[in-house]
């Protein structure tokens, strides 16, 4: 039976990559303070953790984009929207405890009303305003705010998607619109009265309530893990996915779309659907993105990471799985390493080269690259080398 | 013999300076108040500059001109007010009023008098009455200009003298104008005021507006528990029903929908009356649980559970076992909080007593706020049409390349960029600004049309088969032009400072003032639409342009060169963003982000118009702009809800006219 599951490709792709990541995590996870060997610090375990929550967005993207060719510039805004979810449960929670433990001190237990008074001056004095805004009415409720992580996100990208592929918007059209979409999103989280703390956005999603004991470098290795197997679950069912039949008609779409409606399908939904699925799986990537980056303001939503979204993809090699995770975690991991400042200088006679002020100009020009050479990226690369080798 | 002449002199001299001190008041009254003059604030020169006025009037302008201007200087021994004139190394003292020397003193025997600029304007205000029957025009001029800013009830008096004697026509009718507006705030005649009120009634300007809102102020809230109300009554409020309006009448909340919270609810008309000692204070939920906490050790032992406290009901239910026992004053309910303010009348009343003069002002406000509304149409269209033509700008060159290549360009943005800071590099080589601007135009024209060229041989030449791909290719170049100006020029925004003709504004009234850079603005649209409707329609290349738009390949069965066209036409549309930046880059600080700012504006623009078409742009340009600003009416503190909505707008817009408002007709490809 197990050895009828490995003949076949397929099987053997999925479980090699599965095997791949755990054995990499279980690395970085015996490299790190766990075990005192002190090797890999706390902050470089939620790099990799959010680098894998990227690679799951880079796999929905991928998706969408690669196989059925909608080049969806509002992913990140999806993404976004799940942190935020999350985020009003860590901040409402934590805020919430912080409050009750200063009331132990007073004479009178608090009424609910107090209570609720107390948290709003915390979480909303930066705006100027001490009530609680109507949508943060479930906010203590994890699995309420779990639900919205995939509710909201989905609804907003299934009412967008309706209405676009309704109408027929397709190919560059799609893409601006999906574009102003994403900055109508953050123009209007920008604003104080959006209810979700304008421009400050939402802090301290670090502390997970309830573990307020357990350290944050303990903390970062369960969220690494959880990454870890969130993108094993996503890439598999990616991967059945897009090697269905299913997979087939959404390739297809994306080759001629006119020739598949002709033939009967009904293209608007496979589309939708399409759209919808990988917006929620954004969503859950940023719901386990944000918890690790401790932070989220609208600023993260701007139509500009969207954009790197895809480049990222593009330079993976779009169209496959693995591209997409290559592309994500390799640029990712370089950006942050020449945008920290880690890189060093090169200094020529006449000019000093600050890899932070030119990364972004060699990330550009590079894009531009892989999209008039290699249209299937690093992989595509790769491959050729590969079996030219063989 | 001699030193006793000398002495007898001197004895004479000394006898009559006495004698003149005694009799000339205002010198004595100076003397006497030398340590207010000398170091005088704003607070305390009040009383002196009453009690001065009654000396002679040439005396005190005198005092006060000197005084004002910085001249005088107090003798330190003798506290002597003098005024000084500079001569070499000494400094000469004269008395103020009849310029008789008093003697050479050195620097630091004397203490020059410096009032600050509160002190100086109450003297200027002090000085007004006698200024504004002044012999000189310009000093009457002055004077009038001084008093305009601080009228007092004195001023009254002086203005009606004022407005009789003055002989210079144009002059006498400001100072009509301000005698109306000292009627308006201190006369006691009725009539008076009305005669006032009607000849404001056509009065557009903001100062005619202020006073008369003036008269419509109103007292706190008052209340009274019986029928008679003597004043003039603004208007009556009924606890938790009535919310004031802008114009300072009241209404009734009609649904109860509303958002408005009323002027007055049950618990603020309970805490006026136990304000003014009526009622007993109010017991709030802040008090009931001081209360408990201070009398915590009775509720333990009369058995209550503190940890049940927890909610307002057993809190309430504890403090009236508090009240009970006498411990604290009694509970008032809801109930008995709206029996007691029931049985009082709440109102306001206008500071002006005079109802008829109260009800004139309000329809006289009434039409001048008419009046001035239509000028706030007027300027919203003006605004509308210059958010408008900048879109225009922006989106035209956008529209070229689109329209025609069927290639979208995200690195329009950053030839917008470009071509602002080509414009700001000038300005450092040119002083000059007209010159400069002059110069940057023609020359971003020049140096943008070489990068989009360069853009078009080198990337999208090769990607026209696949439009996703320019976007993402044109991408990778926006991203790194946009870091490259950031590594040339740093973070900072850089100005491109506007020729000087160009700063100001074209005011017509208070309400309406159109700054010329707008309608430059304005004019730059209009000459840029004419110049491609002539390049489109009248040249060569624009007949080839159109062709090329239409059918590709029937075009270059004609002998056009597609390649060709193709190359021309996406550097005349960067081009044209080039100049764009320039205009935009006058009115808006010259950043490396400027590109992002206007390039989904634009894009939105040609695709709201309808793609290929100059009069689609326009139209685009136009609804996009005029919605924008009608958005930004209805909600102005708010510009970024402003452009959230339009986004919303746009995509709804998509959904019926998916080729925007002018589709190109016939058989298009897709894009």
């Amino acid at each position: 039976m197990f050895n009828s599951l490995l003949k076949d490709t397929n099987h053997r792709q999925v479980l090699f990559f599965c095997i791949t990541i755990i054995l990499f995590s279980f690395i970085i996870t015996l490299l790190s303070d766990l075990f005192s060997v002190n090797f890999i610090s706390t902050s470089f375990i939620k790099t990799l953790g959010k680098t894998l929550c990227l690679c799951v967005i880079a796999l929905s993207m991928d998706v969408v984009w690669g196989y059925c060719g909608i080049l969806s510039l509002g992913h990140f805004a999806f993404f976004g929207l799940g942190g935020y979810m999350i985020g009003m449960w860590l901040m409402y929670k934590r805020t919430e405890i912080i409050v009750l433990t200063a009331s132990i001190s007073e004479s009178l237990p608090l009424t609910p009303q107090e209570i609720s008074d107390a948290i709003g001056n915390q979480i909303f004095g930066v705006v100027g305003g001490s009530e609680i805004p109507l949508i943060w009415v479930y906010a203590d409720n994890f699995y309420f705010q779990l639900a919205m992580v995939i509710f909201i996100p989905g609804l907003l990208a299934f009412v967008f998607g309706w209405l676009a592929f309704r109408s027929r918007v397709t190919g560059v059209y799609l893409s601006i619109l999906t574009q102003a979409m994403t900055l109508a999103l953050s123009l209007y989280l920008f604003q104080n009265d959006s209810g979700l703390r304008g421009n400050n956005g939402l802090s301290g999603l670090q502390n997970i309530p309830g573990y307020d004991d357990t350290s944050q470098f303990v903390i970062s290795i369960y969220f690494f893990w959880a990454s870890a197997f969130f993108l094993i679950l996503v890439f598999i069912f990616f991967f059945y996915l897009v090697n269905s039949k299913f997979g087939s008609i959404i390739t297809a779409i994306r080759d001629d779309e006119t020739r598949i409606r002709f033939l009967g399908y009904h293209v608007e939904s496979y589309k939708l659907f399409v759209f919808v699925l990988t917006a929620i799986i954004s969503a859950l990537a940023g719901a386990l993105y944000y918890p690790q980056a401790g932070i989220i303001n609208p600023a993260e939503i701007a139509p500009i990471a969207s954009i790197y979204l895809a480049v990222w993809v593009a330079i993976g090699g779009r169209g496959n799985l693995y591209g997409a995770i290559i592309g994500a975690a390799s640029v990712s991991l370089i950006s942050s390493w020449f945008t920290s400042g880690q890189a060093p200088s090169i200094s020529l006679i006449f000019y000093k080269i600050e890899w932070v002020n030119w990364w972004t100009v060699i990330l550009g020009l590079g894009f531009v690259i892989v999209t008039l050479i290699s249209r299937e990226g690093i992989f595509g690369f790769l491959k050729s080398i590969f079996i030219r080798k063989v | 013999m001699r030193h006793v002449l000398n002495f007898f002199i001197f004895l004479f001299f000394l006898l009559i300076s006495i004698n003149a001190y005694s009799n000339d008041t205002i010198q004595k009254f100076i003397e006497n108040n030398h340590k207010l003059i000398a170091k005088s604030s704003s607070k305390t020169v009040d009383p002196i500059l009453n009690d001065i006025k009654k000396y002679n009037q040439d005396d005190v302008k005198k005092f006060l001109i000197l005084w004002k201007s910085k001249e005088l200087s107090i003798i330190k021994d003798s506290n002597l007010i003098v005024y000084t004139e500079k001569n070499e190394d000494k400094i000469i003292a004269y008395d103020i009023f009849n310029n008789n020397e008093i003697g050479k003193f050195t620097k630091k025997q004397l203490k020059s008098i410096k009032p600050n600029s509160g002190v100086r304007s109450k003297i200027d205000s002090a000085l007004v009455e006698y200024q504004i029957l002044d012999e000189d025009i310009n000093v009457r001029r002055e004077s009038l200009q001084s008093l305009k800013r601080d009228i007092q009830k004195t001023h009254l008096k002086i203005l009606r003298t004022a407005y009789e004697n003055e002989v210079d026509n144009i002059l006498r009718e400001e100072i009509y104008k301000v005698l109306n507006f000292a009627i308006l705030k201190f006369s006691k005649s009725e009539k008076e005021k009305l005669d006032v009120l009607s000849f404001f009634s056509n009065d557009t300007s903001l100062e005619v507006r202020a006073s008369l809102n003036n008269l419509l102020n109103t007292s706190d809230i008052l209340f009274t528990n019986n029928n008679k109300i003597i004043g003039n009554i603004a208007r009556k409020i009924i606890p938790n029903k009535t919310y004031k309006k802008n114009d300072g009448t009241s209404n009734y909340i009609l649904s109860s929908y509303s958002s408005n919270k009323p002027e007055l609810t049950y618990n603020d008309a309970y805490d006026l009356l136990s304000n003014n000692k009526k009622v007993l204070p109010r017991i709030t939920k802040k008090i009931i649980k001081e209360s408990l906490v201070s009398n915590i050790e009775i509720l333990k032992n009369a058995g209550f559970n503190i940890s049940s406290l927890n909610n307002d009901l057993n809190r309430l239910e504890a403090y009236n076992y508090l009240a009970s026992i006498n411990a604290v004053p009694p509970f008032k309910s809801k109930e008995e909080i709206k029996n007691t303010v029931d049985k009082f009348i709440f109102y306001t009343e206008y500071d002006e007593i005079s109802s008829q003069v109260t009800n004139k002002t309000k329809e006289t406000l009434k039409n001048i706020n008419f009046r001035v509304n239509i000028y706030r149409y007027i300027d919203l269209f003006v605004d509308g049409i210059s958010l408008s033509s900048i879109y225009f700008l922006g989106a035209i060159g956008l529209a070229i390349t689109f329209g025609v290549m069927r290639v979208i360009n995200m690195a329009h943005g950053e030839f917008i960029m470009m071509g602002a800071y080509t414009g700001y590099v000038v300005q450092q080589y040119i002083p000059n600004h007209t010159i400069s601007i002059l110069i940057a135009l023609p020359l971003a024209f020049i140096i943008t049309f070489g990068a989009g060229i360069l853009l078009e041989r080198l990337v999208i030449r090769h990607l026209y088969k696949n439009p996703l791909d320019t976007l993402l290719a044109t991408f990778g170049i926006s991203i790194a032009l946009q870091q490259l100006a950031k590594n040339i020029f740093g973070t900072q925004a850089r100005p491109l400072t506007a020729p000087s003709w160009l700063d100001g504004a074209l005011s017509i009234n208070d309400d309406l003032s159109i700054s010329y850079i707008r309608i430059a603005i304005i004019l730059m649209g209009i000459l840029f639409l004419l110049l491609l409707l002539f390049i489109m329609n009248r040249t060569r290349l624009g007949l080839e342009i159109r062709a090329v738009t239409q059918n590709p390949i029937m075009a270059s069965n004609m002998g056009i060169n597609p390649d060709r066209i193709n190359m021309l036409t996406f550097g005349f549309g960067s081009a044209i963003a080039g100049i764009a930046g320039v205009a935009i880059g006058l009115f808006s600080k010259v950043t490396s982000e400027l590109g992002t700012e206007y390039i989904v504006q634009s894009f939105m623009t040609v695709v709201v118009g309808g793609v290929g078409n100059i009069f689609g742009t326009l139209a685009g340009a136009a609804l996009i702009g005029f919605l924008q600003k009608i958005i930004e009416w209805f909600n102005p503190s708010n510009t970024l809800a402003a452009q959230t909505y339009m986004i919303i707008f746009i995509i709804l817009f998509i959904q019926f006219r998916p080729r925007g408002i002018f589709a190109l007709k016939g058989r298009v490809k897709d894009v």
